[in-house]
């Protein structure tokens, strides 16, 4: 009776492509914590795992898709929402979760992403917040802070980034919440409440990057897991108007938007197929 | 953790019991799992894995009380308990 006897099998391990494990994150990423999550989600929410799909873009985040064992899509970049669509339209059955970065989804892929919300597409968004595009050398993104240091802005960010949160409940999200890679557990609950939940989900995860933007902010893994304890309020139900993402005073996390409404479907069945949705109905 | 006074039910609650498991060639040596671990289980281990990243290893196995914390904030699948009376028939 060994207590600590050797064992090489994670329980996530039937849910990897072990023989691609370790992955590429640095050390200190926060992206496999928030896709570990995503995964540990996937098993307890019992959705069909043979029906369910990940998409990813490029970037560190679009590795994702090449380290779950279930159909998984790497697509172009920006254009992860586009081929979701597209699956999901082609495949209602299919649960397609949309995993993929800041940089993917919002700057290159920003129109695809409120276009989707828009029509309130069947899809779960998982959005890896870094604050830059790390994969590519740190340049600044649509979502780095006011006057943080990036490659190409060294002294200081002039711009304000994007309220995301905000944005996807504008262009009609279903369901916003926003969560860092330390509230693992919220996080968890929150990816299954929104593989569950019919319509457009978006989750945005803060995640330290600490070879690109951390090192030029001074900012350690641990001392970014430390800043995302001290200085984080949870809101639930806050307005996503005034949802806070601020190092310095202080960053809103919760559960922002829950609502149910008619998704693209639905409403594409009930407009051009009215003929065809009687016979359904005559038939239950 | 210390309490400033004792739950009436203390005697009827049974403290679950963990044992870590590590997959040292996995580990990126975030130190993630031996930061946030509210027992306090976990240290820099001294010896290498084969990237040359220094693991954790586990300091105080009767601490662990199986909330799998460690597993969840782990970004490299690297750490895992298991519930201790299962493990050990």
């Amino acid at each position: 009776m060994n207590k600590t006897k050797e064992r090489n099998e994670h329980p996530l391990d039937e849910l990897l492509r072990t023989d691609r494990i370790p992955h590429i994150w640095c050390p200190g990423c926060g992206i496999g914590t928030a896709f570990s999550a995503s995964l540990v989600a996937m098993k307890t929410s019992a959705i069909d795992l043979q029906k369910t799909v990940m998409v990813s873009g490029i970037g560190c985040s679009g590795r994702g898709a090449g380290y779950i064992k279930l159909d998984s899509y790497h697509t172009t970049h920006g254009r992860a929402i586009p081929f979701a669509t597209g699956m999901k339209l082609a495949n209602p059955e299919l649960n397609v979760v949309v995993f993929s970065g800041d940089g993917d989804l919002f700057a290159i892929g920003g129109n695809h992403f409120i276009h989707a919300a828009r029509r309130n597409i069947d899809l779960t968004v998982v959005c890896v917040n870094n604050f830059n595009y790390g994969m590519t050398g740190g340049q600044a993104a649509a979502t780095t802070p006011c006057n943080a240091r990036t490659t190409t802005t060294p002294r200081g960010n002039p711009e304000t980034p994007f309220n995301l949160p905000f944005m996807a409940f504008a262009a009609g999200a279903s369901y916003v919440a926003r969560w860092t890679i330390l509230h693992t557990r919220d996080l968890t609950k929150s990816v299954e409440e929104a593989l569950l939940r019919r319509g457009f989900s978006f989750i945005e995860v803060l995640a330290p990057c600490p070879t690109s933007y951390g090192r030029r902010n001074k900012q350690k893994p641990l001392d970014t897991l430390k800043a995302y304890q001290e200085r984080t309020v949870i809101k639930h139900a806050c307005h996503p108007a005034e949802v806070q993402l601020d190092f310095e005073r202080g960053i809103t996390l919760g559960k922002f938007f829950d609502l149910e409404r008619p998704t693209f479907l639905d409403m594409y069945d009930r407009t051009c197929r009215p003929q065809e949705r009687i016979e359904k109905s005559e038939a239950v | 953790m210390k309490y400033w006074r004792v739950p009436l039910d203390a005697d009827q609650i049974e403290v679950t019991r963990g044992i870590v498991h590590i997959v040292a060639e996995r580990c990126k040596g975030c130190g993630y799992c031996i930061a946030f671990c509210p027992r306090d289980v976990l240290e820099v281990s001294p010896r290498y894995n084969a990237k040359g990243y220094h693991p954790p290893q586990v300091k105080r196995a009767d601490e662990c009380v199986n909330c799998h914390y460690c597993e969840i904030i782990c970004p490299d699948f690297a750490i895992y308990s298991v519930e201790a009376s299962a493990d050990l028939v």
